[in-house]
């Protein structure tokens, strides 16, 4: 290795923050002119390789990266004013109330015309990948069997066998998951099947899940044969579980989202923090086709993402799910 | 002449002023009816925004319920990126959305700041029965002005386009229109300046209306100059010829009579009398001469004169008399001396000091004529051996009237060399008195430019 990257990781334990950070790591090279913080809801390891793409190119700067949830990122900046650069997140509606509530500022990208018209809101936020919300079944239990392409095949399969998949259905607990909560909202705009199922699945004693690697985690093992609205990239990325695991985008529709990367407005490091997301857009776009299944329904960024986050939008929208999923 | 101003500048300068003023008026009418669709553009989807909202607003079992349609937000992302705030009241209590948003009384559309940004606002209210009484419920959409400042730039950079390209092109047309109103002008004065000294026929070339009576006036004082041209001319002829007609008579009765008496006292008075008449004789022409001179003089008909021909017909015409005193010419002249001069005053000027020369000559002397070409001037020299100019009053010899008080018996007028001075001032050239170098006598240098 060309470069000394030490990735140590450190346990968050200071007392003066009330929100909860998962882990911070220290990307650090040697003779380091600057710090970039990036705070985000990406898997340290999963991103980990970005970073040292980043610091090939650029090895006078330093990253620290925090993983914590959408909720938690929210949090830090809009409740503790937290220092951060980079905020990157999967919660598209929490991104966009960041942005407009003036969280992020501008910025101009070198690279802004390989992404899309779609990709970007206000110059701030920039999409860097496209993830589909998928099924993902356990391969063991559909051996030899038909297996669902829409939300009407698994609903008529959940129906025609209630007590095959009684405790054995996993989904976002939407109450806690950022992304969840999108899914779950983007779905009941779509489609009225959403709420049909939401109600099978609560009949069925569905368990609810923070995140979709554990939800991956478990239907690999057996412990649940379906799990919902789970993040697509996730389970490609485990190669490991590829023999035991199935997934499916539904062909009725299947929501994407867009994972965002924006720049805060305290970034105390802006040089570095453009030179990032230059990076980031570049080798997002440089070489990715643009998704475009007929299935696939992008989230569109906008001011519309706010009407779910509203105070009462979103009340009424738990009252609806929890009566559905809670019998 | 006394210029002050032109009309074509003055024409250019308010046509192109009204015209940038016009331009500008223009831009800004432009540019305030486009800033107001925009704002009303704004304002309307602010409108059915907010419309919507309060549309979602019901009570269920005495609770108001806010279900915010998802197009209300989306359909301003639709129409720019600006950023969005909105929030429901009921009363003066904040149901959800931004707490800190400005108010107002009314339900109507302002421009606030917020947050250090301008945003535009829109309320609307209504009113619902909560447990038995109505509360007004209001809905505040906000939106900032960003996409509404772009729009705004382009619209400005169109209006300044539009202003120029309106400003280049009445700038054209005032240029235009200016050159063809002072054209009459420049042609009537081009048509009188191209004329010849001699041509006063009236102005016929045809003038608009608003140049009628100046043409008319010139038209006029024409005629008028070419009447009192030919009235003076006529007259100085007549005068001269009715003075000199009585004189001849006078001087051959006097001739005649001189014969007759033999009384010495009487013989002197007579011989007087025929000098006084010969004195009035010549007086009268050389008037006529410098009346001819003066009129002549302002209106110089100029061609190439050999000046060593004229010397020679002069020289010629004078040795008869300059015989009768035994007075020899010598000449000396130079074959380029050509000049463009009035013919009939050139000869007029040296013919007068020639005849000057001889007349004031003593017996058996000599008269140097010098004709030669001294770079860019032809310099004539007449040189004489008589009592010369006295070197105190030199310079009043060419006023009228004026004579040396040496002249003695000799005949004279006192007009030869003012009549002279004045026809070389009028082709640029000297004429220099001076006492000859070679001994006694005057010398007279005239210098022509060649």
């Amino acid at each position: 290795m060309r470069y000394f990257i030490t990735a140590c990781l450190i346990l968050w334990t200071s007392m003066a923050h009330t929100y909860e950070i998962e882990a911070q790591t220290e990307f650090s090279v040697e003779g380091a002119t600057s710090t970039l913080s990036i705070i985000s809801t990406t898997d340290t390891a999963v991103f980990a390789p970005v970073i040292a793409n980043f610091q090939v190119a650029n090895p006078q700067i330093n990253v620290t990266y925090t993983a914590a949830s959408s909720s938690q990122i929210n949090t830090a900046i809009v409740e503790e004013n937290a220092q951060f650069d980079i905020a990157i997140s999967s919660a598209m509606d929490l991104q966009t109330k960041l942005a407009n509530d003036g969280y992020a500022q501008a910025f101009d990208s070198g690279f802004i015309a390989l992404v899309p018209d779609w990709g970007t809101w206000r110059n701030s936020i920039f999409a860097f990948s496209q993830e589909p919300a998928t099924i993902v079944l356990n391969r063991a239990a559909f051996e030899g069997q038909k297996i669902p392409q829409t939300r009407a095949e698994l609903i008529t399969l959940l129906r025609s066998q209630p007590e095959k998949y009684e405790g054995r259905i996993g989904t976002y607990d939407v109450r806690t998951s950022g992304l969840g909560y999108l899914f779950a909202t983007q779905d009941s705009r779509t489609s009225e099947t959403f709420w049909r199922l939401t109600e099978l699945m609560g009949q069925l004693k569905v368990k609810l899940y923070c995140c979709s690697s554990d939800m991956i985690e478990d239907v690999s093992t057996g412990e649940i044969t379906i799990a919902y609205n789970v993040l697509g990239s996730y389970a490609a990325a485990r190669d490991d579980l590829a023999e035991k695991i199935i997934i499916i985008e539904p062909q009725d529709y299947a929501t994407v989202m867009l994972r965002t990367a924006l720049i805060l407005k305290d970034s105390k490091a802006q040089r570095a923090a453009g030179l990032f997301m230059d990076h980031l857009l570049s080798e997002a776009w440089n070489d990715q086709p643009i998704n475009q299944g007929q299935n696939l329904r992008r989230i569109p960024l906008g001011p519309g993402l706010l009407v779910f986050l509203d105070r009462l939008k979103r009340q009424q929208f738990l009252q609806e799910w929890s009566s559905a999923i809670f019998q | 002449m006394n210029i002050q101003g032109s009309i074509y500048r003055r024409l250019m300068l308010q046509l192109v002023g009204s015209a940038a003023i016009l331009a500008a008026i223009l831009f800004l009418l432009f540019q305030s009816f486009a800033r107001q669709l925009a704002v009303e553009s704004q304002d309307t989807t602010l409108q059915a925004s907010a419309s919507a909202i309060l549309e979602s607003v019901s009570v269920q079992q005495g609770q108001v319920v806010a279900d915010i349609p998802y197009a209300a937000l989306a359909m301003l992302g639709n129409v720019s990126d600006d950023r969005v705030f909105y929030q429901i009241s009921l009363g003066t209590e904040v149901l959800t959305g931004y707490e800190d948003l400005p108010r107002s009384l009314d339900d109507t559309s302002w421009t606030a700041k917020y947050r250090g940004d301008p945003i535009r606002l829109v309320k609307v209210s209504r009113s619902l029965p909560i447990n038995g009484s109505l509360t007004t419920i209001a809905v505040t959409v906000a939106q900032t002005q960003d996409g509404l400042a772009q729009k705004l730039g382009e619209i400005s950079r169109t209006a300044i386009l539009i202003g120029l390209i309106f400003f280049a092109v009445a700038t054209i047309l005032a240029v235009w229109a200016a050159r063809s109103s002072v054209r009459p002008l420049n042609i009537v004065a081009a048509a009188v300046s191209r004329r010849g000294p001699a041509d006063l026929r009236p102005v016929t070339t045809p003038v608009p209306s608003e140049m009628a009576p100046l043409t008319q006036a010139l038209n006029a004082f024409i005629a008028r100059l070419d009447r009192s041209l030919s009235q003076s001319e006529d007259f100085i002829a007549e005068a001269a010829h009715r003075v000199r007609t009585p004189l001849a008579t006078v001087r051959a009765q006097a001739e005649v009579t001189l014969r007759r008496v033999d009384k010495e006292e009487n013989r002197v008075a007579l011989k007087q009398m025929i000098r006084a008449v010969d004195e009035s004789s010549r007086a009268a022409g050389q008037l006529l001469d410098h009346a001819m001179v003066a009129f002549r003089t302002d209106h110089l008909e100029r061609s190439k004169l050999d000046l060593r021909a004229i010397i020679k017909e002069i020289v010629e015409r004078q040795t008869p008399i300059a015989d009768l005193k035994d007075i020899e010419f010598v000449q000396t002249t130079a074959p380029d001396c050509i000049v463009l001069g009035d013919t009939i005053l050139i000869q007029n000027a040296l013919t007068n000091i020639i005849d000057n020369a001889v007349k004031y000559s003593p017996h058996e002397t000599v008269i140097t004529v010098t004709l030669e070409r001294k770079g860019a001037e032809v310099v004539l020299t007449v040189a004489d051996q008589g009592p010369g100019f006295e070197a105190d009053n030199i310079d009043a010899l060419t006023d009228r009237f004026a004579r040396g008080t040496n002249v003695g018996q000799t005949v004279g007028s006192g007009l030869g060399l003012t009549i002279a001075n004045e026809v070389v001032k009028a082709h640029n050239g000297t004429l220099t008195l001076t006492q000859n170098t070679k001994g006694s006598g005057a010398c007279v240098t005239l210098s022509l430019p060649a």
